[in-house]
């Protein structure tokens, strides 16, 4: 529980965001997955994206990550602080898909092809179902993460198969720094077993550790705790906070488990039926009577007479391992 | 015994030749899922282009054989690869997320383009090379009831194997210890969860077709020397018996491939040189027959396991 009145009322989001979603609009066919959706990511934030069963969440993650092409509106990735909008209406009239700012750019995500989104903009994601390449060992899957860096390292394999000096270092750091997120994620001891044999919490953190691999400025997780017991829950809360304190990579989640997005976001956004009904800090959104009655399924003007009758002001989330927006709707 | 072991010596190098077009089946297989039916036709292509090349070295005056054969293996090997990249750019990649069939229809259209452009090209007669290498050891020598009968190892099969040898080593290396190799391993099991990791899937699938093109422009270079006569049509036949060699071996199985290519050469010959040569390729079919209705799989691959 917070404790402490948070006093100050500017938010990270609000003037230092990584990611900004603007009027993004996705159809399919006649449906309308996702309406008119903005919101921001704050810069080191860890971010949730809650919301009902079907609400378009994913479909959001999708469109981040280049699985989709929204139908309208504009993402954008910043690499540099502040929310430069000039340079990013500068871009959007430019037609290209980033800028050239060294390291400070700014990316239009909904213009770039799903491999340039990990390589370039740098974000990553996961699934909600395991997506690990079984047959290889679990240190593969993250020298696969890392495949630009040693492309480029190997001069487009000629320098790999010449096994030279400058392959080799470049090969040398992929595995310490796999070895590094092995340690992180505490599968060190199974480098080598196949990914398809790890028991299913250990995979989970495997995507994690694949995903941070690719050296990421947002990681998209999407329900990394669905299916967890409450213990591997717990480690993975002190991961996800490591991963964002230590490496300064900001996160943006879907999570239903509502001990989890209250416990560990700073930030928190709620969809319901493809449109944004509340966004603000875990407190303010908890306390959102639109939230309660788009979870509880009533009015809102009811919201108080079922709280009473319930007793119950908190918000419960339940897991549904059966959605799945991706599959579903594509 | 020396008949037997004579056999099998012919048996490995035709092995060979099928192992080396098998695995460009099998790799193209196991990326993206397709019969590539107009990999036999590359495979003529390249035997074509090694002719050309060898040709024209020999018109410029180079004397020294082994510096034609190995710059003919180069020459063959960049240009068949270029044909295997267009292919797949105009041909394949427009239809990739199609219908299942889409594909397999076009690979079949692209074989006859090849085998059509080949033969308007380039005649319709068989085009001779004599032998550029000849010799051999003799490994040993049998008395029988026929009179004396020797086991020869020519110059030509050597080389023949010794260059496979040494093109499986490097690819399997390839594949399994470099990063393109682990990239390929990684879009066949999961292509969008490899592009999300940020790995280019375009360029891998190209790349893939462009090493089985490699591999099968060195399998042509060596029938051409080995048999001495192409025409537009051999791709058709030694295409058929590769995709053989592939199935048998487990299609997506690089080992497979390459050990399917040598059962299917070893049953040819045997049956040829024991039974009757009207009826090898009766034999290696039903070979094959037999061994997929106990082992459906092939030899060496994975069984599809339904995930749960």
């Amino acid at each position: 529980m917070e404790t402490a009145m948070k006093t100050p009322p500017a938010h990270t989001w609000d003037d230092n965001a990584v990611l900004s979603v603007e009027h993004l609009t996705m159809r399919f066919g006649g449906l309308v997955a996702v309406n008119d959706l903005s919101f921001n990511v704050g810069r080191g934030d860890i971010t949730a994206l809650i919301g009902p069963n079907g609400a378009g969440k994913t479909t959001v993650f999708n469109c981040v990550t280049g699985f989709y092409k929204p139908t309208e509106g504009r993402i954008v990735m910043r690499h540099g602080t502040g929310l430069q909008s000039e340079k990013i209406e500068a871009l959007t009239r430019t037609g290209r898909q980033f800028n050239d700012d060294g390291d400070d750019r700014v990316f239009l995500l909904e213009r770039m092809p799903d491999f340039e989104i990990s390589k370039r903009a740098k974000v990553a994601r996961t699934f909600q179902n395991i997506r690990l390449f079984g047959g290889m060992t679990a240190l593969e899957n993250l020298l696969v993460a890392q495949h630009n860096p040693l492309m480029l390292a190997s001069s487009m394999t000629i320098g790999g198969i010449l096994n030279l000096p400058s392959y080799r270092k470049a090969r040398a750091e992929a595995i310490d720094f796999a070895a590094y997120w092995l340690e992180k994620t505490g599968l060190i001891h199974r480098a080598d077993d196949p990914a398809a044999d790890l028991p299913y919490g250990d995979q989970r953190r495997l995507e994690i550790a694949r995903a941070m691999c690719t050296r990421p400025q947002l990681l998209c997780l999407d329900e990394p705790a669905a299916g967890l017991n409450p213990r591997e829950s717990t480690e993975l809360n002190q991961l996800l906070q490591y991963i964002r304190k230590d490496h300064g990579t900001s996160i943006l989640l879907i999570e239903h488990d509502m001990g989890v997005v209250m416990e560990i976001s700073d930030h928190v956004v709620v969809l319901d039926y493809g449109e944004k009904i509340s966004d603000g800090d875990p407190d303010h959104v908890k306390n959102d009577p639109k939230v309660i009655s788009a979870y509880l399924g009533v009015d809102e003007d009811e919201v108080a007479e079922v709280e009473e009758a319930l007793d119950m002001p908190v918000i419960h989330g339940k897991t549904d391992p059966a959605e799945n927006g991706e599959g579903g709707r594509s | 015994m020396e008949y037997f072991l004579q056999q099998l010596i012919n048996g490995l190098t035709l092995g060979s030749i099928y192992g080396l077009i098998a695995i460009g089946y099998t790799m193209v297989y196991g990326i993206i899922g397709m019969i590539n039916f107009a990999h036999g036709d590359i495979f003529m292509v390249g035997s074509f282009i090694a002719l050309a090349t060898f040709l024209a070295l020999v018109a410029l005056g180079i004397s020294a054989l082994p510096l034609i054969l190995f710059i003919t293996l180069l020459v063959s090997m960049l240009f068949t690869s270029a044909w295997g990249w267009t292919v797949e750019r105009l041909a394949y990649r427009p239809l990739r997320g199609s219908f299942r069939l889409a594909p397999l229809i076009t690979a079949i259209g692209m074989s006859i383009v090849l085998q059509n452009f080949v033969q308007i090209t380039q005649g319709a007669r068989v085009k001779p090379l004599p032998p550029q290498i000849q010799g051999g050891v003799t490994l040993m020598e049998g008395v029988t009831e026929n009179g004396t009968i020797a086991v020869q190892l020519s110059y030509m099969q050597m080389i023949i194997i010794a260059t496979t040898l040494a093109l499986m080593i490097g690819f399997s290396l390839l594949i399994s210890k470099t990063s393109l190799g682990r990239s390929q391993r990684a879009c066949e099991q999961d292509q969008k969860m490899a592009a999300l990791l940020g790995v280019n899937v375009d360029r891998t699938i190209s790349l893939t077709f462009v090493m089985g093109a490699a591999l099968a422009a060195v399998a042509g270079f060596m029938f051409l020397l080995l048999y001495g006569v192409i025409d537009f049509y051999i791709g058709f036949l030694a295409g058929v018996k590769a995709f053989t060699a592939a199935v048998l071996g487990g299609i997506g199985s690089l080992p497979g491939a390459m050990l399917g290519g040598l059962l299917i050469g070893l049953i040819e010959v045997f049956w040829s040189g024991y039974f009757s040569v009207e009826y090898k390729d009766v034999a290696a079919f039903s070979i094959l027959v037999i061994v997929l209705i106990f082992m459906p799989s092939g030899l060496l691959g994975k069984p599809e396991v339904e995930k749960v």
